[in-house]
């Protein structure tokens, strides 16, 4: 169910500019990581990188590994589509298929791996699916409804019960709560909380006390000027990180010191 | 995070006169806009009334004066000392040829402009979007000497072919002869309209925005299933749209029709064989010869003509609005 993300040496490019440089981390699996760092540090970059999202852009382009347990995500003959189906992404402003029922949203990844369930399984997984999320009460008697009619935060667990409805190994979240309201990041938050014991979970947030609420560990990446590629700085226990991180930089950065 | 280093905000200006808060002084250049938007307006709304009366007016003369009914008589000759015409033989002409061109046209043209927008590298793409672009500005009788001249004679090989296969369905029947039939009109509208088509639904499928594309890779959508899930679903108010744009041409359309049908009053059951006609071919080819009763009852014609595209386009705006909850339009 949840895999180990090993990176290493992994740069990637937007055409000739290079967004993120030289990057090897561990990502334990049914754990919580958590990525901050100044806004243009390359945490989204980084992150598209773990799903092969970042070929998507035009011109990207990306060297170094990325073994998921033992498999190269980028070796020669890997099928991107397969992988993201392994790996699954929330974005950061809720994106469910407009034109879909609140049930088709959930079901979609289903019906596109190809092995379309008989109608009463995909009424299991996407009950299940939406019980995971916390938004089967919410929804259980509108199904039918367009999931463009939810607010914000029920668009957004929506989004997370489609992508948990394919039983991914990780699950990457990119600032999932920055369009969301307090209460509606709350619910979010303790929703993580659940879905670790599952999957690995990556979150990329620009609210530290969220890493410091959610996350087991935290990677802090930084940039040494505009323009210039990011690094990341350091990756520890969350507690150690907002306490004592090792790097002067980070302590900069979690005090306000900067960004 | 440094909450000083946001400006603070500076204190509201003193409004200049409290007249300009309350929204009662009206600067001269809004009088003078709000005065010219509003004449252009009331002058468009007279002109097109006194279009629709003068038009409305005749029609009415020439139906009064019909021995025969207008809507089922196959037969047009409102000079005689009886005069009998009517328009069921344009009516069906017209709604064949253009049905035959959107079934051909707009499967292809969403086809070229997915192409265009999400297979065709970048390099490929402008030029062919522009080529597209440019092939919509062909003047008609362009494309109505071109089917003459080469469509009409390289189509009796096709014609005889579905013939024998098809011939017994009598639709497909073909008994030789000149390929000026209203399926050679139907395909012709076809190569017509499909750069409109092409064009406008190209514009809509690079406009599906990258969040919604992104949902779907993300899921592990191939290609195709992205543009099934997020592409096509977005961009279907605009198919219709653009369809409609090409009909309404298709319906319209005069010299390309008139140069390559070979009409008679006949209504066959064969699409092949040479023979009926459409309302605007029917309008050019007689109204210059035509009495004054004769264009009268051409000009009928047209408004029926008229009265068709704005129940076509009614129709299409309903299937939009029918499933508005769902469009893109409200994510
Ligand atoms: N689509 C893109 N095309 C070109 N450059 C991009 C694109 N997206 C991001 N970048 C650049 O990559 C760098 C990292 O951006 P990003 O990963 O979005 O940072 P973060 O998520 O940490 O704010 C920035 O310098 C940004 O300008
Ligand atoms: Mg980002």
């Amino acid at each position: 169910m949840a895999k180990r993300i090993d990176v290493s040496g992994l740069s990637a490019f937007y055409g000739s500019h290079k967004a993120i440089d030289d990057i090897s981390m561990t990502v334990e699996p049914r754990s919580v990581t958590a990525f901050i760092g100044p806004s243009g540090c390359g945490k989204s970059t980084f992150l598209r990188t773990l799903n092969r999202m970042h070929e998507v852009t035009p011109g990207g382009r990306v060297e170094g590994k990325v073994l998921l347990d033992d498999e190269n995500l980028y070796a020669s003959g890997v099928d991107p589509v397969a992988v993201r189906r392994t790996v699954g992404m929330v974005f950061q402003r809720p994106n469910p298929f407009p034109t879909m029922s609140i049930f088709d949203n959930v079901a979609a990844g289903l019906r596109l791996n190809g092995d379309v369930k008989k109608k009463s399984e995909l009424n299991d997984v996407v009950e299940k699916s939406l019980k995971g999320a916390n938004l089967w009460n919410e929804v259980k008697d509108r199904l039918n409804k367009p999931g463009s009619g939810l607010s914000g935060g029920q668009q957004q667990r929506l989004c997370i019960a489609r992508a948990i409805a394919v039983e991914p190994q990780v699950l990457l979240m990119d600032e999932p709560c920055s369009a969301l309201d307090p209460i509606s990041t709350l619910a979010i938050e303790d929703l993580i909380g659940e879905l670790k014991e599952r999957f690995t979970i990556v979150i990329v947030t620009h609210n530290m006390q969220q890493a410091a609420r959610v996350s087991d560990r935290t990677a802090f990446f930084n940039l040494a000027a505009v323009g210039e590629p990011g690094k990341l700085v350091e990756i520890d226990e969350t507690e150690r990180i907002f306490s004592n991180p090792s790097v002067q930089d980070t302590e900069d950065y979690i005090s306000g010191r900067f960004g | 995070m440094d909450t000083s280093a946001i400006p603070q905000n500076p204190p509201p200006a003193a409004p200049a006169a409290p007249s300009e808060v309350s929204g009662k002084a009206v600067r001269p250049g809004d009088r003078i806009f709000l005065g010219l938007s509003r004449g252009s307006g009331i002058a468009l709304l007279v002109i097109m009334a006194a279009i629709a009366a003068f038009l409305t007016y005749r029609s009415v003369l020439a139906i009064q004066g019909d021995k025969a009914n207008f809507f089922t008589t196959f037969e047009w000759d409102p000079s005689g000392a009886e005069p009998k015409f009517g328009i069921a033989v344009l009516a069906f002409g017209t709604v064949v040829s253009s049905i035959i061109a959107m079934i051909i046209a707009v499967p292809v043209a969403v086809g070229i402009a997915l192409f265009i927008s999400h297979y065709a590298p970048r390099k490929l793409a402008a030029p062919l979007g522009y080529v597209i672009d440019l092939l919509a500005a062909v003047p008609s009788i362009i494309y109505g000497l071109w089917g003459a001249l080469f469509l009409v004679p390289h189509l009796t090989g096709l014609y005889s072919w579905l013939d024998s296969y098809l011939g017994w369905t009598g639709i497909f029947s073909y008994s030789q002869g000149a390929a000026r039939s209203l399926f050679t009109v139907g395909i012709l509208l076809a190569i017509m309209i499909l750069p409109i088509v092409t064009s406008v639904s190209r514009e809509v499928f690079l406009q599906v925005p990258k969040m919604h594309e992104e949902a779907a890779l993300a899921l592990g959508a191939t290609r195709w299933e992205v543009i099934r899930m997020s592409v096509l679903p977005f961009g279907r108010s605009g198919i219709i749209s653009a369809s409609m744009l090409g009909l309404g041409r298709a319906l319209g359309e005069t010299m390309a029709v008139a140069t390559v049908l070979s009409p008679s009053f006949l209504i066959g059951l064969s699409l092949l064989d040479p023979g009926g006609g459409t309302f605007a071919q029917n309008i050019a080819s007689k109204f210059s010869e035509a009495d004054t009763f004769g264009q009268d009852a051409l000009i009928a014609s047209g408004l029926v003509l008229f009265v068709i595209t704005l129940l076509v386009n009614g129709a299409a705006r309903l299937i939009i609005a029918r499933r508005k909850e769902y469009s893109g339009a409200n994510a």
